[in-house]
């Protein structure tokens, strides 16, 4: 799995943030994601695609 | 614009059997019109759009504006021409949208509402322990669905708690439609002032909340906010911050009332409360009314085409119950899996503060249901009052005892 994000497109809903915590962080100074890990580990997975799913803007993008 | 209509009614009311479910009509909508023409009570037809992937797809296009009064559709007195104000993040779009929000999404981090969690549990025991103190029956409301997040609101931002019950009032008048327009227009121009009063202040002497931290922010960004826009942006999170998380706490305390074995068990298995705050915004959906919208820029729906200028609602409730997302979807079950239910909105203004109000509410109900295990309703359910004619659906008041 690999994991790119928008971070024009992000709104800084946090849903990643919430979802992921290993894969996707916020910046301190606006909110904006953080990928943390750009090919998560096999026990990651389920949660990066949901954290995908939930973002509200579509800036997370898995190829898998 | 308002050419009589033979289009079916806007669904307003809530269905005849449960205060908690959304209208009957929407399950025939979403299965046999799922974008529909329906009649507004202001006298406007809209596109009513009731599946959850629908009302995703809308919600995420770029070809809706926001700039339209948001509850336009179910209010029968909506004036549908007012400017929209400068700093008004809900109603903006686009660019001038993101410049707002941008200013204000660190303040709402995952990270920055974990950091407050002790602090909102212990506004949290101390309204509690008042209420045990006071002996039943209480109206949970006063008690505690409304204080505690006016507290943490306006701590938050800055406000003397002194001044919270002019606050709470006027609130509570400017989100209800159905009321006189004059008063509503006081309550308006009284909260901006008292903003506008707060946001001086912060800015002659700055202090250790968000406010002086958003002021900071704005005069370092490269097009700082008018002091007008300042004013909108902080009366919109208080307005915001304040019924939503109210009503859930009252709402939820009373579903989950109706329901001892889910309550058994949040108490038995904490862990379960973050999934069972995510299952009852979406199973109470109190931005019942959905989100209005109108359409900028001709797109494609279903079998429909939304045309430029025309009105959309997406009905959050509706697509927060959708059979082929949600199994069993009328169901309150505290064990579902998390999905991406719709309770706070979805796109570009979903919900801002939506980490905060996890955060209230997963303490609020933990707290509340170990510390009053015998927390009961004082009246039978058909005696509540609910408000159905808010933008924010919930109680006026709720007698408990224990
Ligand atoms: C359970 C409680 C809450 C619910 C159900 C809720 C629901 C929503 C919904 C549905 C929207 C989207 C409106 C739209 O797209 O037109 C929204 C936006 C917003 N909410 Fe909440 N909300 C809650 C709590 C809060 C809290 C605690 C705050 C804190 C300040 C807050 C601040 C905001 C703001 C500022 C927006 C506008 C965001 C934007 O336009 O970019 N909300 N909320
Ligand atoms: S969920 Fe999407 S919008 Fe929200 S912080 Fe993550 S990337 Fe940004």
């Amino acid at each position: 799995m690999h994991v790119t994000i928008d971070e024009d497109g992000c709104v800084g809903a946090g849903q990643c943030a919430l979802a992921a915590p290993e894969v996707f962080d916020q910046r301190d100074e606006d909110g904006i994601v953080v990928l943390l890990d750009e090919t998560p580990a096999p026990h990651l997975h389920e949660a990066t695609r949901a954290a995908a799913t939930l973002c509200p803007a579509l800036a997370i993008h898995l190829a898998e | 614009m308002s050419e009589p209509s033979s289009k079916p009614a806007f669904p307003r009311k809530h269905a005849a059997g449960c205060p908690f479910d959304p209208a009957e009509d929407y399950q025939g909508f979403r299965e046999n019109d799922p974008v529909a023409r329906v009649s507004c009570p202001a006298g406007v037809d809209a596109w009513l759009v009731t599946r959850y992937d629908d009302v995703r797809t809308v919600l995420g296009s770029s070809a809706l504006s926001s700039s339209v009064p948001p509850i336009a559709h179910a209010d029968p007195q909506a004036v549908f021409d007012d400017p929209v104000l400068p700093g008004s993040i809900l109603q903006l779009d686009g660019a001038e949208h993101v410049r707002l929000r941008r200013l204000l999404t660190a303040e709402f981090s995952v990270k920055r509402i974990q950091a407050l969690r002790p602090h909102i549990q212990q506004v949290i025991d101390s309204h509690v322990d008042a209420m045990l103190e006071s002996g039943g029956p209480v109206d949970l409301v006063r008690a505690l669905a409304l204080p505690i997040p006016s507290l943490v609101i306006c701590e938050l931002l800055g406000v003397p708690y002194a001044q919270r019950d002019r606050f709470e009032k006027q609130s509570a008048i400017m989100s209800s439609v159905d009321v006189d327009p004059v008063i509503a227009k006081q309550a308006d121009v009284e909260i901006m002032g008292y903003v506008r009063d707060l946001v001086h202040e912060k800015m002659r002497d700055p202090g250790d909340d968000l406010t002086s931290r958003l002021i900071r922010r704005s005069e370092e960004s490269p097009r700082p906010l008018t002091v007008d826009e300042l004013v909108m942006l902080v009366l919109s999170l208080l307005v915001a911050g304040h019924e939503t998380t109210t009503n859930m706490i009252a709402l939820g305390t009373t579903v989950l009332l109706r329901h001892p074995d889910q309550v058994e068990a949040l108490r038995t298995e904490p862990g379960l409360l973050p999934s069972a705050v995510e299952e009852l915004l979406r199973y109470l959906t109190i931005v019942h009314f959905g989100l209005f919208r109108s359409v900028t820029q001709d797109i494609p729906l279903g079998a429909e085409t939304l045309r430029a200028g025309d009105w959309l609602i997406a009905a959050l409730a509706s697509g927060n119950r959708d059979a082929s997302v949600f199994s069993d979807a009328d169901r309150l079950d505290v064990r579902r899996r998390p999905a991406a239910h719709l309770g706070f909105g979805y796109g570009a203004h979903q919900c801002l503060g939506q980490q905060l109000a996890r955060v209230e509410l997963q303490q609020v109900f933990g707290t509340l249901f170990t510390r009053v295990p015998t927390l009961r309703l004082a009246v039978p359910v058909e005696e509540l009052d609910f408000k159905d004619d808010s933008v924010v659906y919930g109680l006026h008041s709720l007698p408990v005892t224990w």
